[in-house]
């Protein structure tokens, strides 16, 4: 692995992006107004706003990342660059380091935007700081892109790969606990909860905002998390073959 | 110096051989066509030697190593046959991102911008691009890392006649600096380019020979003709 080839990844995902200005629009706008519609869906009751709002301003740039690194990651796997640069003296982490590197940077971006929205002008309050909201959303948008990447090898088409939102995504945005609290749901429910990444993407936010600090269970949710995106990347790096049929 | 030594190799698909070569050594410093129709095998053979082709049998060694080692990496550079840079990237975002990756400076995208003749287009985005240029970014992106290997697959088809050539010239550069070039084309028009051949048909090289051995060979003195005679022969011939 060569930080040169990385950031080379990086810039090139980046300036990609960058000749898509709307794709680019839509995902800073979007956040920021989804928010701004959930808060006035409970203008009469700001606390739940409250309990919703910090949890979701945590995860949408994992919805935003699965789809952008689904396709564009499909895209290289199709166009045969993905095929070239495996040709080239290149190590799959330099790729997967770069997409990393590259949507990390964007999730910032999006984060912050969304964060000065819901923070700053629609007053939404939490018990712990808004940075730290801000840091899981960094964090959820690494898993959203290392998962994206990994189902990317599924689709032979942009609409399967779209497809895998609804599919992968959504049970467990269900499953989490954002919509239902986890006690209530039927027993193997919880278990499958228990076995799914973005319960522990939503916990982590959910103890900043309830608790005001991670403690020590919200730090096994940040473990977690980080183990998931480790395990996402690692079976993606077996999908990037050098050697095909 | 043999660039290129094949025992045995045998390749399968779907159950059937497409490819299978007892034996064959390609020469290093010159260029070699690799000629037949569509579908002959050429694309799965040349990927076999670049290493991305699983195979069934057999030993390909390419510069002293087995094909597809990491050591090769840097010394053997592919173009696909459909052209694989990024369509949403100017050409010159394409090349600086493969010349960053491959260590390259920053004089050599210019380099290679020059030598296939898009300089006028080095600002456009590469989707707009006819596909003769958007072929030619794509071999642009191999020159970038000087490989000791070029492994060619049809970078001629859809060219003009003027560019045609001026990349054959431009390969007959390359190998009289001492690299080796593996070009494809299903068009034995461009045979007479190379210094050697290699004709295929149905998943088998029906002969290595140089343009004037063939002529010598079968007695005719177009190229084209030469192969109708040898595959309406039936006789596999190994040199």
């Amino acid at each position: 692995m060569s930080p040169r080839v990385t950031a080379a990844v990086a810039a090139r995902v980046l300036t990609q992006l960058r000749h898509d200005p709307r794709t680019l629009a839509l995902l800073i706008v979007v956040p920021a107004l989804l928010i701004t519609l959930l808060r006035y869906l409970f203008d009469g009751r700001p606390q739940e706003f409250d309990a919703v709002g910090a949890p979701l301003v945590g995860l949408f740039p994992l919805l935003s990342m699965f789809l952008v690194s689904s396709i564009t990651v499909l895209r290289e796997r199709t166009s045969g660059t993905l095929e070239r640069l495996l040709t080239m003296p290149i190590a799959k982490l330099d790729i997967l380091g770069g997409y990393g590197l590259a949507f990390a940077g964007l999730a910032a971006i999006q984060a912050a935007v969304v964060s000065v929205v819901a923070f700053g002008l629609l007053g939404l309050d939490v018990a712990g700081s808004a940075w730290a909201v801000g840091a899981l959303a960094v964090a959820n948008a690494l898993l959203g892109m290392a998962l994206g990447l990994l189902v990317s090898a599924f689709a032979a088409t942009e609409f399967q790969a779209v497809q895998f939102l609804p599919a992968v995504v959504l049970p467990q945005l269900l499953l989490c606990g954002l919509f239902v609290p986890r006690e209530g749901m039927a027993a193997a429910l919880r278990v499958a909860a228990d076995a799914l990444p973005l319960t522990y993407a939503y916990d982590s936010l959910h103890r900043v905002a309830a608790d005001g600090a991670l403690g020590g269970r919200g730090t096994l949710d940040v473990a977690v998390i980080a183990g998931a995106i480790v395990l996402a990347l690692a079976l993606g790096a077996l999908t990037l073959r050098r050697r095909t049929a | 110096m043999t660039a290129i030594a094949i025992r045995d190799l045998v390749i399968r698909r779907g159950g059937r051989d497409v490819v299978r070569c007892p034996a064959l050594d390609v020469e290093g410093g010159a260029v070699t066509g690799l000629m037949g129709p569509s579908g002959c095998g050429k694309t799965t053979l040349m990927r076999a030697i670049v290493g991305v082709q699983r195979i069934a049998g057999g030993d390909v060694r390419v510069l002293g190593r087995p094909a597809g080692s990491a050591g090769l990496r840097a010394r053997v550079g592919y173009m696909t046959q459909a052209p694989s840079v990024y369509g949403d990237l100017t050409v010159r975002e394409n090349l600086r991102f493969f010349a960053r990756a491959l260590g390259a400076s920053e004089a050599k995208v210019d380099e290679a911008i020059d030598a296939v003749a898009v300089p006028a287009r080095a600002g456009q985005v590469v989707r707009d691009l006819s596909g003769g240029e958007r072929a030619r970014v794509s071999l642009a992106a191999v020159l970038l890392g000087e490989p000791e290997l070029l492994v060619l697959d049809e970078p001629t088809v859809g060219l003009d006649p003027v560019l045609r050539v001026e990349l054959w010239r431009l390969f007959g550069r390359l190998a009289a600096e001492g690299r080796t070039l593996l070009v494809s084309s299903h068009s034995l028009e461009e045979a007479r380019h190379c210094d050697r051949l290699l004709l295929m048909r149905d998943g088998e090289i029906l002969v290595a020979d140089t343009p004037d051995g063939l002529r010598r060979r079968t007695g005719h003195e177009n190229l084209e003709d030469a192969f109708v005679a040898l595959v309406t022969e039936r006789r596999p011939v190994r040199a």
